[in-house]
């Protein structure tokens, strides 16, 4: 029995008390863990756009400098846009948090190893970039240390959070990208959001 | 052409200021880079400008995933790139067209009117081509006093209707750079 941490039960602990905290959800799994903590209007789920889910982070957390703004992505997709890490560095945003789901591997094509499982080291990147608030998280108490961190507004926060690579059956999320993208703005927004 | 005459042009385009102003008059507030000589003007502007912020990406596709969060928190965007980095942004653009993000690339041509590096000539030949192929809509301006009218146009039909758009600014009116004047030790914008 793996001592690893599940995704699942990582993710609900991430959103249990989300308020009004923004969401985006990376490609694979971590849209599918997002959808099975409880779909959202205020969650933005990708089918698509790898490599991008930390920028489109960026750019709503600097939107919204009064929100908090989580990206919950794999090693994958953040590794496919890792650049992004020091474009992050570089603007500062304080309310942005980015937790990747560490299984290494591409969990949707067929468990194949990423680089974090042949030595890449993640949050190491994520410090060395510029973000000073960056860890590996491996056991339930560092997890609640860095959602404490994250919480204070004080980032950008970067977690590499290691899990298990289990199976774990879909929870999709509608995947109709138009109505993802008006229901999130209509959320945050409100009504001035169809006339702008 | 010399590099007198070229200087000259660069140092004298009327359209950076122009189409700052455009960007201020459609509450602009992130404009996305990577820079070309050819934006150094704008980007200046930019720079300077407290209302806007200048986000520097270390690639093209990281501003069109910028943009669309951005439109997400309801701020408005714009991404400035020399033409070899629209090959870089190609399956980026899958999120905002599948979506309708609104999103303007500006883009400066090379490996076009009088190019000197033929590494520049594969994807500047083809920065066209490429985006309509992914029905990205593309205006062209390539002369100075063209450039404000086009990026006005663009960033309208953009904004309004919800879909990518690129004007692509043509090399000549830039100027092309001149590396032989370059590695005899002369400056050059």
């Amino acid at each position: 029995m793996s001592n690893l941490l599940k995704r699942r039960a990582v993710v609900r602990q991430l959103l249990r008390d989300r308020g009004e905290m923004l969401v985006v959800g990376g490609l694979g799994a971590p849209a599918w863990d997002i959808t099975a903590a409880g779909d959202h209007d205020n969650n933005f789920p990708l089918w698509g756009a790898m490599g991008g889910a930390a920028m489109i982070g960026l750019g709503l957390a600097l939107a919204q400098p009064n929100r908090r703004v989580m990206v919950i992505t794999g090693d994958g997709e953040m590794l496919m846009g890792i650049g992004s890490l020091a474009t992050i560095a570089a603007q500062r945003p304080r309310n942005l948090a980015i937790v990747v789901l560490d299984n290494e591997r591409y969990g949707e094509t067929g468990q194949q190893l990423t680089h974090t499982g042949l030595g890449t080291d993640l949050s190491g990147m994520a410090r060395a970039a510029g973000i000073t608030h960056a860890v590996l998280v491996r056991k339930p108490r560092e997890l609640a240390d860095f959602q404490a961190i994250a919480a204070k507004g004080s980032g950008p926060a970067f977690a590499q959070v290691k899990v298990d690579p289990e199976k774990l059956p879909l929870v999709l999320p509608p995947r109709e990208a138009s109505y993802l993208k008006n229901r999130f703005r209509l959320s945050v927004l409100g009504k001035t959001a169809l006339h702008d | 052409m010399s590099k007198a005459a070229n200087s000259k042009k660069v140092a004298g385009m009327a359209w950076p200021g122009k189409v700052h102003a455009l960007f201020r008059r459609a509450a602009i507030r992130q404009v996305a880079i990577v820079p070309d000589a050819g934006h150094a003007q704008l980007i200046r502007l930019v720079e300077a400008d407290r209302s806007m912020r200048l986000v520097r990406l270390t690639t093209e596709e990281e501003g069109v995933a910028l943009l669309a969060g951005a439109w997400l928190g309801g701020e408005r965007g714009v991404l400035l790139m020399q033409s070899s980095g629209v090959g870089n942004c190609i399956n980026m653009l899958s999120l905002p067209l599948a979506a309708h993000f609104p999103l303007l690339m500006l883009v400066t041509m090379r490996g076009d009117h009088g190019e000197f590096n033929p590494a520049q000539v594969p994807m500047g030949n083809n920065t066209q081509k490429v985006l309509e192929a992914m029905d990205v809509i593309v205006r062209r301006a390539d002369r100075d006093d063209d450039v404000a009218d086009t990026v006005d146009g663009a960033l309208r039909l953009t904004f309004n209707t919800f879909r990518p758009a690129a004007v692509l600014i043509g090399q000549r009116v830039m100027g092309a750079k001149d590396f032989r004047k370059l590695a005899n030790g002369n400056d050059n914008e």
